[in-house]
């Protein structure tokens, strides 16, 4: 299979590589680029644990041709920092709730409910359980990540 | 005296979960993300007939580099150790399930290797399945196990009834669907075996290995990797994957990784067994319910696995929280040609606690008494015996629960639960309903003692650190934060203080098996004693080891042959509450709250023991509405998180509350009792309940589908007319 040239800018950094073009983004995050906090729960975007942050926006890397990631500016959540590069509110905020559980979900969680804020600092429940319906969670039945964005969202506006 | 208990409370209160960073920052290492230098793939060709003789296989050449690994690499047993001894690592010559392993393709390029799978044909003869419960009972010979015990006088009871009520309740499959899917890497390194992977008792799968390689212990060592949901699910079926891992490593002399995708996941490693239980109930003239038949089916699937265990759980729990006086249970499980049905959270309790929630549920209605009053005339209380002839020796709270779950919920009484309100032509339906239900917590009978005798140890090291060394594991249920908290709090250390790595079986004891909620109370009190003893001797220099082992409390008298006595030393308790709405036209079940008040003892951290009762709700919800899974033809039809629906954030009730009351118990750390099940035991029945209460007619089966809703209200309107 002739191989293809992608550069694309992960958390902040510029990578170009050769690559088969049939090779997914979360392949390209998790094996060539170390990023495995990207996770893989299903590989045919039904659970969300593959998210990441593509131009701003959460998409599933496993359902990402890497040939469409070509220019893109991708966040996987070992970019997620707060300003000044401590945790970020969404992350201290899990904490606090109590949030996480066995951790396989929340990456990709934290990064639908950053995408959120980024666009609405400030949403009421039923956005919030919008915006994380494509995570699927098995352990925490929702509550407490819930409740996290929750504590997020008025950290940060407490920020500003 | 006040002040004393405040401050025996102070352990409820919740502190940072010691796992929760590197979780939130990407950092944990699951198994999928390890990488070994020079490190294979594996995926596993599965059998695609649900029972036949396999005749021959032809495999094509291999490219350099490839290899197969198959029945004739297992240097040892070719049986998976688990309880009895049918389960092969690789089929013979026969396979018994479709999905059934029958040999790896093992190499560098994971595209190659599904080249290769594809590539290779395996022909069989076919042979005649047993696809089903009722097929296999009509061939007969298939039970794994069949047991049968009674409490007091059942056959006076019928005897003397003013009437016998008969009735049969049924559930689905459930799949854990754990994040995570399941996966291990092998390595062979110097003539010893090291299993790297996702599980929940390492000591389950040393011993599969052990046999399976027919190697001393000291030449196989498990270890756990950060683990991403199990709920049963990987408890016994890791073995398996262990197995193939290691005989993969060994043969190729390199690391292999073994990791499942959804799809198979799904179709071939172990469910919750579908149940059928069916009831015969004596009552009194005065509807006093006063001796009652129980007789339990669950299909076990292909091989035996840890069904019989499972079935004597369910078996003890199968008269719920109510003291029936005299009681004959029986219990079968049956062998069919599908997957193997497994652990998962609740063991049989799911199934049971449904069935007889909505028995009892059943009779009142027919006897037109409201069912919430009715279960409360027949409730259990201190003193009395449990089904097994044992005795409740805990103060039993559960009208108080059941007060503070009415309070909860905004309900003045119990009246809504009586009528069924909806005879008008609304297009919204709406229902309530009220479960009751206890789980015990540990190993079934004397198992804690002769089976599993849990082992503990804490290393006091010279830098004044103190390492908690267990086998029980940190898969999302918070012992990384609990234990810790158990061994700081008598210390008197900061959390800081205390280490607790990812069990490693070269480095410790064998605590047990992450399961039965049994870390917390039974791991959990054997660390708190073991830090009371290093705490008198702190003032010891160098190092200080300290081991407990397990003691039965002396009360608990057991006898497993006559299934006599205390099955559990103590018992968790719970009260849950629904409301749901039904679309008139659709039947879609709609569950808008659910409120759920527990006594676990004394939580060991608020936050974390109400995230596990949020959680195993949800769970539960699933379980009672949306989690269809079907075998057809041998084959489970719903082998995708598309098909196969688990609750999402959309599906949580938007009323969802859940409260405890204090119960210490004595030989609990902290007065801890079990905890992670119990909250899935009793939602499925409550919900039931509900949609019951919003139609009036009977629920007899879960998942509630609006298919099984139509088809009940089509029989009950012909009844009717
Ligand atoms: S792994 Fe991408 S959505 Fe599940
Ligand atoms: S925390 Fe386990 S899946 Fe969400």
């Amino acid at each position: 299979m002739k191989k293809i040239r992608v550069s694309l800018r992960v958390n902040g950094r510029i990578f170009t590589l050769e690559t088969d073009p049939n090779r997914r983004l979360i392949d390209v995050l998790r094996e060539d680029l170390n990023f495995t906090g990207v996770k893989e729960g299903c590989g045919i975007g039904e659970c969300g644990a593959c998210t990441v942050l593509m131009n701003g926006k959460p998409v599933n890397s496993c359902l990402v041709l890497i040939g469409q990631a070509e220019g893109s500016e991708v966040v996987t959540i070992e970019g997620l920092k707060g300003k000044n590069g401590e945790l970020h509110p969404l992350q201290e905020a899990f904490i606090e709730a109590g949030a996480v559980q066995c951790g396989y979900c929340i990456p990709g969680m934290i990064l639908s409910a950053e995408a959120l804020l980024q666009n609405n600092p400030h949403p009421t429940e039923d956005l919030i359980k919008e915006a994380i319906s494509g995570n699927l969670c098995r352990c925490t039945g929702y509550r407490q990540i819930i409740d996290a964005v929750k504590i997020a969202s008025k950290k940060i506006a407490r920020k500003e | 005296m006040a002040g004393e208990k405040d401050k025996a409370k102070q352990i409820e209160r919740s502190v940072p979960r010691v796992d929760a960073e590197e979780k939130i920052s990407g950092k944990a290492q699951y198994i999928a993300d390890l990488k070994l230098e020079g490190m294979l793939h594996a995926k596993t060709l599965r059998s695609t007939r649900s029972r036949a003789k396999i005749t021959s296989i032809d495999i094509p050449n291999l490219p350099e580099g490839y290899f197969i690994v198959d029945k004739n690499d297992v240097p040892g047993q070719n049986r998976v150790k688990m309880i009895e001894n049918d389960w092969p690592f690789f089929a013979e010559d026969e396979v018994n399930f479709y999905g059934e392993p029958i040999l790896l393709v093992v190499g560098p390029e994971r595209g190659e290797i599904g080249k290769i799978l594809s590539s290779i044909t395996v022909h069989y003869e076919d042979m005649e399945p047993v696809l089903t419960m009722e097929e296999a009972e009509e061939k007969g010979d298939c039970y794994f196990a069949e047991y049968s015990f009674s409490n007091g006088d059942p056959e006076k009871a019928f005897k003397e009834a003013y009437r016998i009520i008969e009735d049969s309740y049924s559930t689905g499959y459930q799949e854990h669907a754990y994040l995570e899917p399941q996966g291990m890497i092998g390595v062979y390194e110097n003539g010893k075996i090291t299993v790297y992977g996702s599980l929940q008792c390492p000591y389950y799968v040393k011993p599969a290995l052990v046999q399976g390689f027919g190697w001393e212990d000291d030449r196989i060592r498990v270890v756990q990797t950060t683990t991403g949901g199990g709920f049963g699910g990987k408890e016994e079926y890791p073995s398996v994957i262990a197995g193939h891992a290691a005989f993969a490593a060994y043969k190729t002399g390199k690391p292999v990784k073994l990791i499942y995708d959804r799809k198979e996941d799904i179709e071939t490693t172990t469910k919750r067994h579908p149940s059928v239980i069916r009831f015969r109930t004596a009552l009194d003239r005065d509807n006093r319910i006063t001796g009652m038949e129980v007789d339990i089916r669950l299909n076990a699937g292909a091989y035996t696995g840890l069904s019989n265990v499972v079935l004597q759980r369910a078996m003890f729990c199968c008269t719920g929280v109510y003291n029936i006086p005299d009681v004959r249970v029986m219990g079968k499980t049956i062998a069919t040609n599908t997957v193997p049905c497994g652990a998962l959270r609740g063991f049989g309790a799911p199934q049971a606690i449904f069935a007889i929630e909505m028995h009892i549920h059943n009779l009142a209605v027919m006897l037109g008494e409201n069912p919430v009053e009715y279960k409360i005339k027949h409730l259990a209380g201190r003193g009395d015996r449990t089904v097994t002839g044992g005795f409740y020796r805990e103060e039993i709270k559960l009208e108080e629960m059941l007060e503070k779950a009415l309070d909860m919920g905004g309900y003045g009484d119990v009246s809504v639960f009586g009528s069924h309100l909806n005879q008008g032509g609304n297009e919204k339906y709406r229902g309530f309903g009220v479960s009751f239900f206890l789980h015990g917590g540990g190993f079934t009978g004397s198992g804690e003692r002769d089976v599993i005798k849990g082992k503990v140890a804490l290393k006091r090291r010279k830098d004044g650190k103190v390492e908690i060394m267990v086998s029980s594991v940190e898969m999302g249920q918070g012992p990384q934060t609990t234990l810790r908290k158990i061994v700081a709090s008598t210390l008197g250390l900061p959390m800081t203080e205390i280490l607790y790595e990812n069990p490693d079986t070269d480095r410790v004891p064998d605590s047990g098996p992450t399961v039965a909620s049994r870390t917390a109370m039974v791991v959990g009190f054997l660390l708190q004693g073991a830090a009371e003893e290093l705490k008198n001797r702190w003032e010891e220099e160098d190092e200080i080891d300290v081991v407990k082992e397990y003691h039965h409390p002396d009360y608990v008298k057991w006898d497993q042959d006559a299934f006599r006595g205390d099955a559990y030393p103590a018992y968790s308790w719970g009260v849950n509450i629904a409301e749901v709405e039904l679309d008139s036209l659709t039947y879609q079940v709609n569950v808008k709250g659910v409120w759920g008040v527990y006594d676990v003892g004394r939580p060991i951290d608020e936050l974390i023991v109400r995230g596990q009762m949020e959680g195993g709700i949800v769970q539960g919800l699933g379980y009672a509405v949306t989690e269809n899974l079907v075998i057809t033809d041998g084959r489970v039809l719903q082998n995708s998180l598309t098909d196969y629906i688990i609750p999402t954030s959309r599906d949580v009730p938007g009323l969802l509350k859940v409260d405890f009351v204090d119960n210490p118990y004595e030989y609990g750390p902290g007065g801890a009792k079990g905890a992670g099940e119990i909250p899935h035991d009793g939602i499925a029945p409550a919900v039931a309940a509900a949609v019951q209460n919003a139609l009036g007619f009977p629920i007899k089966k879960i998942p509630i589908t609006p298919e099984y809703l139509k088809e009940v209200a089509e029989n009950a309107f012909t009844i009717r007319s």
